[in-house]
């Protein structure tokens, strides 16, 4: 979904900037509590992945393929002010290293793919794994469900962008529609990978997961050999 | 594996409360870098190698662009012709090779920026105590489901 040069016009593709940049410095403030000496080297790492899991684009109708997004993904994994960094960066390489993504619509690119879907992801991933049973089930069913909203949800920040200061004239409501239709099924993808490699990581290092830390420290308070088993296999 | 020998080091190392299954809950003492190798692994071999058989049509911006006309005044990227360009490695003929190349590219400078910025930011280990004392009040009981 990386937005090309003259899509968006010049005062949206500037007051998206000042956007994306406060973002990113009140991430940068932010992240300084999620890392240290031992996460920093793994979110440097989330980056390189998402980074790599954006180059594989997978068909999701006729003619039409996605990608993941990884907001989701980064910010279960680190952290969510590490992970509005972490697709920062990506974009940021992306757009000068590999000519994907404008240069001008940077402040757009990160505000719909690294701001709305982290917050939105992220958001409503505290809001699942506080009402499910805790368990490393339900972090992979949060980690599902805040991935696949977020990315119809950053669709629909590009479409009011585009509504804001699009280049040319097209019926928004047609627009949006489409935007939404193909940004579920392309978040359909976007769910799986997440909450295969969320779940992955869950099943080796849990304690290493920012999103599982509630689940490591309660769970082992808890002496119920039965009901144990049991409730992980349900959820 | 290694996991189960960090694991061992850590309940003999560490608190010395761990029960069993080497689930301290101060997990401070255990390496990453289990996670870290086989991840960089990994990037590097979707980014070089499994990016080849990726789709290569047009996302699903590109196609609602398309279809309803949104890229009309679409520009040409500035940087259009720098020798990365669309994923692709110049002068590299073999598309396999030169898309691949690319990717590998990108996973290192992408690790290598981002790990820079984050290491940059991270919080210094100022006062040692401070992980110790938050893992001590809490020993372990073996109650984890599974390895």
């Amino acid at each position: 979904m990386h937005v090309p040069d003259g899509f968006i016009d010049a005062p949206v593709s500037v007051a998206t900037g000042v956007v994306a940049a406060a973002g990113v410095a009140v991430a940068l403030r932010g992240s300084r509590r999620e890392l240290d000496d031992r996460t920093a080297p793994l979110a440097g790492l989330v980056a390189a992945f998402v980074f790599a899991a954006q180059m594989l684009n997978f068909p999701v109708a006729a003619g039409t393929s996605g990608h993941l997004l990884g907001g989701a993904l980064a910010a279960i994994l680190v952290g969510p002010w590490t992970g509005i960094l972490c697709v920062s960066v990506v974009l940021l390489m992306q757009a000068v290293l590999f000519a994907d993504g404008g240069l001008t619509a940077l402040g757009v690119n990160i505000t719909d793919m690294a701001l709305v879907t982290v917050v939105v992801a992220y958001g409503l991933f505290r809001l699942l794994v506080k009402t499910l049973p805790r368990t490393r089930a339900s972090v992979t069913a949060a980690s599902f469900v805040a991935a696949l909203v977020s990315v119809p949800a950053s669709a629909l920040a590009f479409t009011g962008f585009y509504a804001l200061g699009g280049t040319t004239d097209v019926p928004m409501g047609t627009v949006a529609g489409a935007m939404v239709g193909v940004h579920v099924l392309i978040g359909l993808g976007e769910a799986a990978i997440t909450a295969l490699t969320v779940g992955a990581v869950v099943a080796v290092r849990p304690d290493l997961v920012y999103g599982a830390r509630d689940l490591v420290a309660p769970l082992e308070l808890r002496t119920a050999p039965a009901g144990n088993g049991t409730e992980t296999k349900a959820a | 594996m290694d996991t189960n020998a960090n694991a061992n080091a850590n309940a003999s190392a560490g608190t010395g409360t761990a029960v069993g299954a080497g689930t301290a809950v101060g997990n401070g003492g255990r390496s990453a870098r289990t996670l870290w190798v086989v991840g960089v692994v990994l990037a590097l071999v979707l980014a070089g190698f499994v990016s080849f058989y990726a789709s290569s049509s047009p996302d699903g911006l590109e196609k609602v662009a398309a279809d309803h006309g949104i890229d009309e005044k679409a520009e040409e990227h500035a940087l259009g012709n720098s020798p990365l360009a669309d994923y692709r490695t110049e002068d590299v003929d073999d598309a396999r090779l030169s898309g691949g190349l690319a990717g590998v590219v990108g996973v290192g400078a992408t690790l290598a920026v981002g790990t820079g910025v984050f290491w940059l930011v991270r919080r210094r280990p100022a006062a040692p105590a401070a992980r110790n004392a938050s893992s001590a009040p809490a020993p372990a009981a073996d109650t984890r489901p599974k390895v």
